[in-house]
């Protein structure tokens, strides 16, 4: 079974999912952030594959890849920055990201050096659900990769049958219609939403995400569904941090309530 | 010369050749997918059809003239006319697009409108269809975009729309049209995204491409009194993302006596690193909502395109257009800032119109084209150059 599942099937805690951009603050930082999470206690880790127009991120994120980008990012020094990442890493990692890159650096080619890197999934907003049972599923299946696809307020609970019968590990719950870093906090409606879809007993857990920030927008979102993703709110953190190992790990513990 | 197993029409999963798709995030599924499932049938329905005719005639004031140029035929030794666009209300193509979106939108049940805009023409054109209707209107523009085209942001603002700066990356045409999908994203329920070209995910092309199809349908008739037959032996149009063009080849996708011809704004140069020549610089790649050409790194980041003209400021183009390139349907000019500039000039001083920048980059190319005498040419004149005169003043030296 690959590392997610395994994951979703053996805690009952809330699971924590945490978005970093690669790159950043510097060039370098990638490994070190991968750590501090996981020695913060993070249960999966969400790597940002800097794009030049992230038509689904807000502000935070966006000027973030712009950063990494003009740091010199690109997909060919990413995986070499994750190149021994399984010596140290050993929660479940997915990139995250658009799929212009992908493209250019050939499908094929980028699911291989996910596989020889451990990366267990990806999550690509642009790449939709058609396009991807189309092109796509046979190639990330081949080596071993989950593509994890969003569901959000508005999606038919036709199509997110859908989505559940194409998926594996989790699906990813949109909390509200927004890009990322719009809205802070979760609403009664959205927890009302997030409880619709529990009742729906589909065969994915899933996390939330968009708007959560601390420990208890982390705990609502957890409430009606396996967990959450924090992502605009890190990538904050990373911007402002003057102690960049500390500060994560510190942040990780305060939303997962350990000391 | 047309390959008979090549089709130059959308297919059923949006595709035109490679190119097309709808790359979106789940977010805009639902809208994009309530307008796929539907725009034929609401385009198709009589009553629209009936709103939609009457809007372009006593609104727009089609038909448009289709008008000889003697002095310029006279001057390249050829048959020249001119699709008069500029004559549109607004003063561009544009309005054919927005016309038929708002009542798109009507039909959608959407109350509020969101658009992005190079040149501004487009956005004006869109906030003269919701002044019209009465909805509400915003306009996201490149923070640069807004400083060389100001007279049409004043324009906006009079009509009531609110003009936002888009403030990322190049500030122009590609970060106006991010910042409008991102609204777009925060408020799927009641707005509707009226795309400015035949660009963005499948249905959008196809759906501005009929609307803007009015263009070619009458250069069919006009050319059939003026010429005794309905086709002319070139059609000209700029490219940007390409809507003027794909409204003035429609009817003439098939048809092989009709060379198709597009130019493309080549900045300073082609290879100069300030361009926005699509077809000859880009690859095959995915933005804002399709895959078509694109203007890309090795690493798959979008390149800051460059060009004098705000509306050929963007580094693709719509899937049709990618398609009449690789397949050689359509041959593809390059031209410079300062060619286009001399053409403006030149259909200036010898027709009495002042054409857009991004017009008269069409109108260069007759210096390349090698027509012969008695060949006909149609021009599609897109725009009229009075958002421009900043740039013709300074660059033409005409200050006083
Ligand atoms: C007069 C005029 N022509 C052409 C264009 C380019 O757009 P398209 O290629 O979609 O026709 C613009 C865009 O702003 C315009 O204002």
């Amino acid at each position: 079974m690959n590392r997610i599942s395994t994951l979703f099937n053996s805690t009952q805690e809330p699971i924590l999912n945490v978005y970093a951009t690669a790159g950043y603050p510097n060039f370098g930082d990638t490994m070190l952030v991968l750590n501090a999470l996981q020695e913060g206690g993070v249960d999966i880790i969400e790597i940002g594959m800097p794009y030049s127009d992230p038509v689904a991120d807000g502000e935070t994120i966006q000027q973030s890849n712009q950063v990494s980008l003009d740091q010199g990012m690109t997909v060919t020094h990413l995986f070499d920055q994750l190149k021994n990442m399984r010596q140290s890493i050993s929660v479940p990692v997915l990139l995250m990201g658009y799929i212009n890159p992908v493209l250019q650096f050939g499908v094929e080619r980028f699911c291989q050096k996910c596989q020889e890197v451990g990366v267990d999934g990806l999550i690509l907003p642009d790449l939709p659900l058609a396009e991807y049972q189309q092109s796509y599923q046979t190639i990330f299946e081949q080596y071993g990769l989950l593509n994890i696809f969003l569901i959000t307020p508005q999606t038919s609970d036709e199509r997110i049958k859908q989505i559940d019968s194409v998926s594996e590990g989790f699906i990813y719950m949109v909390s509200s219609a927004s890009t990322t870093g719009a809205k802070t906090g979760i609403s009664s409606d959205q927890e009302a939403y997030f409880k619709r879809i529990d009742g729906m007993k589909l065969k994915n857990p899933r996390l939330v995400g968009f708007g959560i920030s601390d420990r208890e927008s982390f705990l609502k979102a957890s409430n009606g569904a396996s967990g959450a993703i924090i992502g605009s709110a890190f990538v904050k953190l990373l911007g402002n941090a003057k102690n960049l190992r500390e500060e994560i790990v510190g942040f990780v513990k305060s939303i997962k309530g350990l000391k | 010369m047309i390959d008979a197993g090549i089709s130059f029409h959308v297919s059923e999963k949006g595709y035109y050749g490679d190119f097309g798709g709808a790359f979106i995030p789940e977010m805009l599924y639902p809208n994009v997918e309530e307008l796929r499932l539907h725009y034929l049938e609401y385009m198709m329905e009589p009553s629209f059809q009936k709103e939609f005719h009457f809007l372009l005639k006593d609104f727009v004031g089609r038909p448009t003239p289709l008008f000889k140029a003697e002095r310029l035929s006279a001057k390249y030794n050829t048959q020249i006319y001119l699709k008069r666009e500029d004559l549109c209300h607004t003063g561009a193509h544009k309005v054919n697009n927005t016309i038929g979106q708002i009542l798109m939108a009507k039909r959608l049940g959407k109350n509020k409108i969101v658009a992005e805009t190079g040149a501004g023409q487009h956005g004006v054109a869109t906030a003269t269809v919701c002044a019209l209707m009465g909805m509400e209107c915003i306009i996201y523009m490149g923070a640069i975009d807004i400083e060389r085209q100001a007279p049409n942001v004043a324009r906006m603002k009079m009509l009531g729309a609110t003009v936002v700066a888009a403030q990322s990356g190049s500030k122009t045409l590609k970060d106006a049209t991010n910042e409008a999908m991102r609204h777009w994203i925060n408020h799927p329920v009641d707005t509707h995204y009226i795309i400015g070209s035949v660009v963005g995910p499948h249905p959008y092309p196809d759906m501005v491409a009929k609307f803007q199809s009015v263009i070619s349908e009458e250069i069919k008739w006009q050319l059939q009194e003026k010429e005794g037959r309905d086709y002319p032996d070139y059609i000209l149009a700029c490219v940007g993302g390409g809507s003027n063009a794909a409204g003035a080849f429609y009817h003439y996708l098939d048809e092989p006596r009709t060379a198709l011809i597009a130019a493309e704004a080549a900045g300073q140069g082609v290879s100069s690193g300030h361009s926005a020549a699509t077809t000859f610089l880009g690859k095959p790649g995915v933005l804002h909502g399709s895959k078509s050409l694109l203007m890309q790194t090795e690493d798959g980041q979008v390149i800051e395109p460059y060009s004098i003209s705000a509306g050929l400021d963007y580094p693709g183009i719509g899937p049709l257009h990618a398609h009449l390139a690789t397949s050689g349907r359509a041959k593809f000019f390059d031209i410079t800032d300062d060619e286009a500039l001399k053409a403006a000039l030149e259909c200036s001083m010898l027709e009495g119109i002042i054409p857009a920048l991004e017009t008269a980059h069409a109108l260069a190319v007759f210096g390349k084209l090698g027509a012969k005498p008695n060949e006909i040419s149609v021009v599609n004149l897109s725009g009229r150059g009075d958002k421009d005169l900043a740039t013709y003043q300074e660059k033409l030296k005409l200050n006083p």
